[in-house]
């Protein structure tokens, strides 16, 4: 009934979002490029490439938001999709360098030439394919996703366990990346790309296009996120992450729900990292952090969970508090994000825009949505809150 | 006037005793002469004067031997006298051979090297053995068997009969007749003097021995091929199984280390189903107190240096716990129930914590020495032990056994469980939950202060010491069972000894990561870890 109320209020959102999007995605190209440099209307590179990181930020975000705010599942790993997502694009570009690299190997990249490889690893045959790496961009996450859901839904692994066992799995991405020998670059990741499908991957016509690419990114994914949540199994998805033992006992595969929203939403961080790299121009195994991971949790709760555009705009707020930050008082940022984790879940636990339509007048029934099993309608005791 | 004289007398003897004090001057002008000698003329003249310096028995002629054998020393063509000279840029440095002193610096063109031959080299290392292999001190009688036992120099052999001959000490001959069997076996020496030095070395049972034993079995033929095989083979086996040994123990010096970080988060998270994500920064807070302690102790009571940490463990844990109940109080007390909240809530305090110490102390890695009774090591059999190691492994087990005692006898520990198990009704029955929930995480936090002064000697002392133990941690807990402290215990032990067997197979990085594989797995099979809590506690 209340989420009901929700998907409806969701629509509009969605298309505010949406229009802001498209609005953004002409505007911010046409001053970049057509308008002169000392135009007081032009927008500088930097601050288009830094719009698209913040729009791939935002799109983890979202996905991020998917599966924790519709399906309860608060994935504490979703920095290793949008990584492996990133190294698969990363891949392309690498092959795209050829014999421009520092080594002059048409054959192999540079790190492998370093380590003394003689030939291409099986695992990177197809990536000098833009269509065979932006499958791959989808596909590695999304499979990963699929198989490490399938066991961990199937034993019904729920709730904080889920959480700290996606922990373990981008921890043990992270040291895996971290070596030579798993042919991929290692400590330094991939990096000193040239170009993407012959553009040179420098110019301002180039970023544009990226960042347009992002905006439709963002844009598709909104829709498709909008679309699932609309449906029926969204319907069934939010029924599930209130009361998962009733979902199933009314006869709802509740797992294969789960199995389905959690591959998807790897597969749009994989998106997103697959969109990221180009435009920050390297990717290494620090993306894997836990950490990471952690902090794209925050960027959902501030910005209100479970209502899809709220990700986007917690995911862009706080990542411009970040860039704002880390320039003017970098000592502050740990204080001010570790600040912002407790603020938000003692005082604001429906985020920004929870705030929205409480100002409005219209506060709705202080009910969160999805915490765990447990509701917050019976007094609790410390030792539930393990499940 | 013979009151002048006596006195004259008496500071004669003052400087003798003085001199007979700081003996080897005195010894020094009496080996000046034999040195002389060295530069005097050809290699057979040199060859007696070294048999000469080897004869008076003064250890201080080894490094002066040892010099000549490196080449190192030169006579100086103004005066002729016998100097150590060490290339310093173009020039030379010298130095006086018997005492060091320094005799300023001459181009190369001033020196004349002193030469040696293959066979004079020989003479030498026999001189040399022969010296250190008779020193009065027993750790260099050993230092010296055992550089025999590696250069097997068939010279040595007499030298060696003649020094274990004399040997009072069982250890340091067993060691000299270890030397003895490896430089027979390397040498010419007949069958039965052989085959008696395989059984020596067999029983000396370690890798060098080994690698002796294969090369005999390598070279030879017949009844010597066989024995060294067989003594090799069951050799082989012995070793293998103590570098098992030396595994598990390396294994289970890890598994301390895990257990003393998650044995607080095992409280926190077991018992109360608190996730705290700053467990890590409790470790943290408390390694800094070992560091502030050490330096307050180093700066106003240095006699009781060696027992800083010591003073730091407790203090430490009362620190720690303090930053706990507050922790509590403030933020974890609005979020029971909520586990996904706590997560993220703590997870910000981490941050928070991270960049407090960082602003005060500053983000570079901070000393925390070892007092002495915790460096260095002993060896039982072919294991190496550091006492370090072997005191986390004690207080790990101190810690353990403490925090068992106060859960089953105290009546805090009682509350704690009632609080635990049935809420409401032991609120009804009279005890304070919200005091006893400050006090359980007060607990619990304070256990990862004393890991945090612990881990303070195997690990960087920096802001980010806490997070690179947190994943671990939880993967213990949650490996062995939440609400179970056994669970914990089995687990830690369980996750080290695995990860340490893993190593020399995967090394390090990817035993880690088949350890962190398993969990996820494990985890799909049991998803209440390895020690369950059975009953209506585990289904509430």
């Amino acid at each position: 009934m209340i989420s009901g109320r929700l998907v409806r209020g969701l629509e509009g959102r969605v298309y505010i979002a949406l229009a802001a999007l498209a609005v953004v995605a002409v505007l911010l190209p046409v001053l970049n490029l057509a308008l002169p440099e000392d135009s007081a209307f032009h927008v500088s590179s930097y601050a288009v490439t830094l719009a698209g990181k913040y729009l791939c930020y935002a799109l983890l975000a979202l996905s991020v938001d998917l599966v924790w705010g519709y399906c309860g599942i608060l994935s504490l790993g979703h920095g290793a999709f949008f990584a492996l997502g990133g190294y698969a694009m990363g891949m392309y570009l690498m092959r795209q360098i050829g014999a421009r690299g520092v080594y002059g190997n048409p054959d192999l990249p540079d790190f492998m030439v370093f380590l003394n490889w003689k030939e291409l690893p099986w695992y990177w045959y197809g990536f000098d394919q833009l269509w065979f790496a932006c499958l791959m961009v989808v596909m590695v996450p999304g499979m990963l996703a699929f198989v490490f859901g399938w066991f961990a839904f199937r034993s019904r692994v729920t709730g904080v366990y889920l959480s700290i066992i996606t922990q373990a799995l981008t921890f043990a991405l992270l040291l895996s990346f971290f070596r030579n020998d798993f042919g991929f670059g290692g400590n330094n990741g991939l990096t000193d790309f040239k170009d993407i499908l012959g553009f040179n991957i420098q110019t301002d016509e180039t970023r544009s296009g990226l960042f347009v690419a992002s905006a439709m990114a963002m844009a598709l994914g909104l829709i498709v996120a909008s679309f699932v949540v609309r449906s029926k199994l969204g319907k069934v998805l939010v029924a599930l992450r209130d009361a998962e033992s009733r979902t199933r006992f009314l006869g709802y595969r509740v797992e294969r729900y789960k199995l389905f929203v959690w591959t998807l939403s790897a597969c749009m961080a994989g998106v997103a990292g697959g969109l990221y790299v180009p435009q920050v121009g390297i990717i290494n195994p620090g993306e894997f952090a836990p950490a990471n991971s952690i902090e794209v949790v925050i960027w959902v709760a501030v910005g209100g969970r479970g209502l899809l555009v709220g990700s986007v705009v917690g995911a862009i707020l706080v990542n411009f508090a970040k860039t704002w930050f880390t320039g003017a008082l970098p000592e502050f940022w740990l204080f001010a994000l570790g600040g912002l984790f407790i603020a938000v879940t003692l005082f604001m636990p429906r985020g920004v825009l929870g705030l929205v339509p409480s100002l409005r007048g219209k506060i709705r029934p202080l009910r969160l949505p999805g915490i765990g099993k447990g509701t917050s309608s019976t007094v609790e005791s410390p030792a539930k809150a393990g499940e | 006037m013979s009151c002048v004289r006596l006195r004259l007398f008496a500071i004669l003897a003052a400087i003798a005793l003085l001199s007979s004090v700081s003996g080897p001057a005195n010894a020094a002008e009496d080996l000046r002469p034999l040195v002389d000698k060295l530069g005097l003329g050809d290699f057979e003249e040199t060859a007696r004067a070294v048999d000469s310096l080897a004869a008076t028995g003064d250890a201080r002629a080894a490094p002066l031997l040892e010099a000549l054998a490196n080449g190192d020393l030169n006579i100086r063509k103004s005066d002729g006298r016998v100097v150590i000279a060490i290339r310093d840029g173009a020039d030379y440095k010298l130095a006086d051979p018997l005492d060091g002193a320094a005799l300023g610096v001459v181009p190369a063109g001033g020196l004349d090297r002193i030469r040696i031959n293959n066979s004079l080299r020989r003479n030498i290392r026999a001189a040399i053995g022969a010296l250190t292999l008779r020193s009065p001190d027993p750790s260099v009688r050993r230092g010296a068997a055992e550089a025999v036992f590696k250069s097997r120099d068939a010279g040595a052999i007499e030298i060696l009969d003649a020094a274990i001959a004399a040997e009072q000490d069982s250890g340091v001959r067993r060691v000299m007749e270890q030397a003895r069997a490896a430089t027979i076996l390397a040498g010419n020496a007949p069958e039965s003097d052989k085959l008696a030095a395989i059984d020596v070395l067999a029983a000396r049972g370690d890798r060098d021995a080994l690698a002796l034993l294969n090369n005999v079995e390598i070279n030879s033929q017949g009844a010597l091929k066989d024995a060294a095989a067989t003594a090799s083979a069951k050799l082989t086996d012995t070793l293998a199984i103590w570098g098992m040994v030396q595994n598990v123990w390396y294994g289970l010096s890890l598994g301390s280390v895990l257990l003393l970080a998650a044995i607080g988060l095992a409280v926190t998270f077991g018992v109360m189903g608190v996730i705290n994500m700053a467990h890590g920064e409790m470790v943290m807070l408390g390694a800094y107190t070992a560091f502030v302690v050490q330096s307050v102790v180093r700066e106003f009571t240095p006699e009781l240096y060696d027992l800083s940490l010591v003073i730091a463990l407790p203090l430490a844990f009362l620190f720690a716990g303090g930053v706990g109940v507050l922790i509590e109080r403030s933020i974890i007390r609005w979020l029971y129930g909520r586990p996904l909240e706590t997560l993220l809530a703590t997870w910000g305090l981490s941050l928070v914590l991270q960049q407090a110490v960082r602003t005060v102390f500053g983000a570079t890695n901070q000393e925390v020495s070892a007092p002495s009774w915790m460096a260095g090591a002993f060896a039982i059999g072919q294991i190496q032990i550091t006492w370090g190691r072997l005191w986390i492994v004690i207080l790990a087990t101190m810690v353990f056994v403490a925090l068992v005692v106060v859960l089953r006898k105290t009546s805090f520990g009682l509350q704690m469980r009632a609080v635990t198990q049935n809420r409401s009704m032991a609120s009804s029955m009279g005890i304070r939950t919200p005091w006893v929930d400050a006090m359980t995480f007060g607990l619990g936090s304070g256990i990862a202060g004393i890991a945090g002064v612990a881990l303070s000697q195997i690990d960087n002392v920096s802001p980010n010491l806490g997070q690179s133990y947190i994943i671990d941690s939880f993967m213990v807990v949650v490996f062995g069972g939440v609400g179970n402290l056994w669970g914990t215990l089995v687990g830690a032990l369980t996750l080290g000894i695995v990860n340490k067997l893993l190593e020399p197979y995967a090394g390090a990085v990817f035993a880690k990561v088949f350890v962190l594989v398993f969990i996820i797995l494990f985890i799909q099979k049991r998803p209440r870890g390895l020690l369950a809590l059975r009953g209506r506690v585990a289904e509430a």
